[in-house]
């Protein structure tokens, strides 16, 4: 689903953001990517969703690799992805409604289509009441929902989220955290990078790459022998 | 194909102040380059009728035969820079003489014989209205044809208009660009901030998986439509201040041709659709 091999990224102001890094994300898993902020977990993100590309190593995203993609593949990959921000990124002159449909629209979807999807995913994130609402009329957890059903209505293989935790209170983080559980309980692979580990403990079972410094200094899977290593 | 068109509307109701800014600007800008045309218009025209003046006058020798003449003047209306030859009588001579200079009409009284030459009027095509083609055609016909004793065309006149219309042509030219340079480069900016206002959206777009095409599409259309109502926005300014001249003043001016102010509205909608392209581009490339 999500392969990263001997992955390096440098910037050239900041230095190295990610070195040598490996690890294999599972059609269906539930991913952790932690570390301290500057560790490179949204580099690393950024990697997935090709917004860069790798210095050195390969990325691989559901048939997609960083050394062969070209630029106009990307969108391709885009759409099969969800992508979830900790500022949620949302139109704000776009009712609910609208940022989720705006998804579907931009890829040429029909609008016959549009309308009963946006619906369905609005409704599963519990939103279906404020569809007709704007982001500034809305609570932070309801903004990331919103984001969230933004993310899903394209219905993606993988879903990516960076800190989507971080600017929300405790409750909105336990239902958005508890959402991203029932999205991936339904078989939609989720890669969440956060530094609370609290979230993260909260999940028992499930697959922690931890980063610092642009290193990975722990990775779940290859402790239990499951990940096949970085050279094969 | 309705999406980027409901795109580009909704574009223009979300902001509608900058929409409007822009607009206006647009406008504004294409407005002063459309005084400059207006003014250059009309000094091409005023220079136009002032060298339909240019002519050249071929005196004939007494007693030339109307058959030689009639001859004559077919060979002269061949020559390429030639427009219309003119026969002037002796007697048509003396006659404009007597209206056109009535201060002397007593001389004119006193004659007893004509002392006025006939001669051979030459207007030469608006192309060729100036020293050099006169000299030309001059010298062509006081070597060519025996007959003719002697040829003027105002020398002295010609050289000053022709230095006139250099000037003018320079200074034009000099002038419009830069005024074209500015309005593009304002325009440009406007674009550009309508661009900027939007870069979330982009950012959005591309992450959703919108293709490139697709994003930029809305915003060239919005270019293009700013551009192209600017520029109406501009005619209707400049045609405003036409009107108050012309009605205003002593002085009747002239205005674009149809043509003309076609295709200084589809020059706002290039500028606007080419100032977007830049200003996408370069955006799409960083997001």
């Amino acid at each position: 689903m999500i392969k990263f091999t001997g992955v390096t990224k440098d910037y050239p102001k900041t230095g190295a953001a990610l070195k040598n890094v490996s690890f294999h994300v599972r059609k269906g898993e539930f991913a952790f990517l932690t570390g301290h902020s500057g560790a490179g977990k949204s580099t690393a993100l950024k990697l997935t969703y090709l917004s860069e590309r790798p210095d050195q190593g390969e990325v691989r995203v559901s048939g997609f690799s960083t050394s062969r993609v070209t630029g106009r593949e990307v969108p391709l990959l885009r759409r099969r992805l969800g992508i979830v921000f900790q500022d949620f990124r949302l139109l704000d002159d776009r009712t609910a409604e609208e940022n989720v449909a705006f998804a579907l629209e931009v890829t040429g979807t029909r609008r016959s289509v549009i309308g009963p999807k946006v619906t369905r995913v609005l409704t599963q994130v519990g939103l279906a009441g404020k569809a007709g609402q704007y982001p500034k009329e809305l609570s932070g957890g309801e903004q990331q929902r919103v984001a969230i059903a933004r993310a899903l209505v394209n219905d993606p293989l993988v879903l990516l989220a960076d800190e989507p935790t971080g600017n929300l209170d405790e409750r909105a983080t336990r239902g958005v955290f508890q959402l991203l559980r029932d999205i991936n309980a339904s078989g939609t692979a989720v890669l969440m990078a956060t530094h609370d580990l609290d979230l993260v403990k909260s999940l028992g079972g499930a697959h922690l790459v931890e980063l610092q410094h642009g290193s990975v200094v722990f990775d779940s899977a290859e402790e239990a022998g499951e990940t096949e290593t970085a050279a094969s | 194909m309705t999406l980027v068109l409901r795109e580009t509307l909704n574009a223009f109701r979300r902001a509608p102040l900058l929409s409007a800014l822009s607009i206006t600007t647009i406008a504004f800008s294409l407005f002063v380059f459309g005084l400059f045309a207006l003014v250059a218009v009309n000094l091409h025209y005023a220079m136009g009728s002032v060298a339909e003046r240019v002519e050249i006058v071929a005196y004939l020798k007494r007693g030339t035969p109307i058959e030689t003449l009639t001859q004559a003047m077919s060979d002269i209306a061949a020559i390429p820079q030639v427009e219309s030859v003119k026969h002037v009588t002796e007697d048509q001579a003396l006659a404009r003489a007597r209206q056109e200079l009535r201060e002397f009409q007593d001389i004119f009284q006193a004659l007893e014989a004509n002392p006025l030459p006939a001669s051979l009027e030459i207007r030469l095509k608006p192309q060729f209205r100036d020293a050099q083609s006169a000299a030309a055609v001059a010298d062509m016909l006081s070597k060519g044809f025996p007959f003719i004793d002697d040829v003027r065309y105002g020398r002295d006149w010609v050289e000053k208009l022709d230095r006139l219309r250099n000037i003018a042509g320079a200074v034009g030219f000099v002038i419009g660009a830069a005024f074209a340079m500015v309005s593009m480069i304002i325009i440009g900016t406007t674009i550009r901030m309508a661009v900027l206002q939007r870069t979330n959206e982009i950012a959005i777009m591309r992450l959703v998986g919108a293709t490139d095409g697709f994003i930029r599409l809305p915003f060239l259309l919005e270019g293009l439509l700013k551009g192209l109502i600017g520029g109406l926005g501009a005619l209707f300014l400049a045609w405003c201040v036409y009107a108050l001249i012309d009605n205003n003043l002593n002085f009747s001016a002239m205005f674009f041709t149809t043509a003309e102010a076609l295709v200084g509205v589809a020059a706002g909608g290039v500028i606007g659709l080419v100032g977007s392209l830049f200003s996408v581009g370069r955006h799409l490339r960083s997001v």
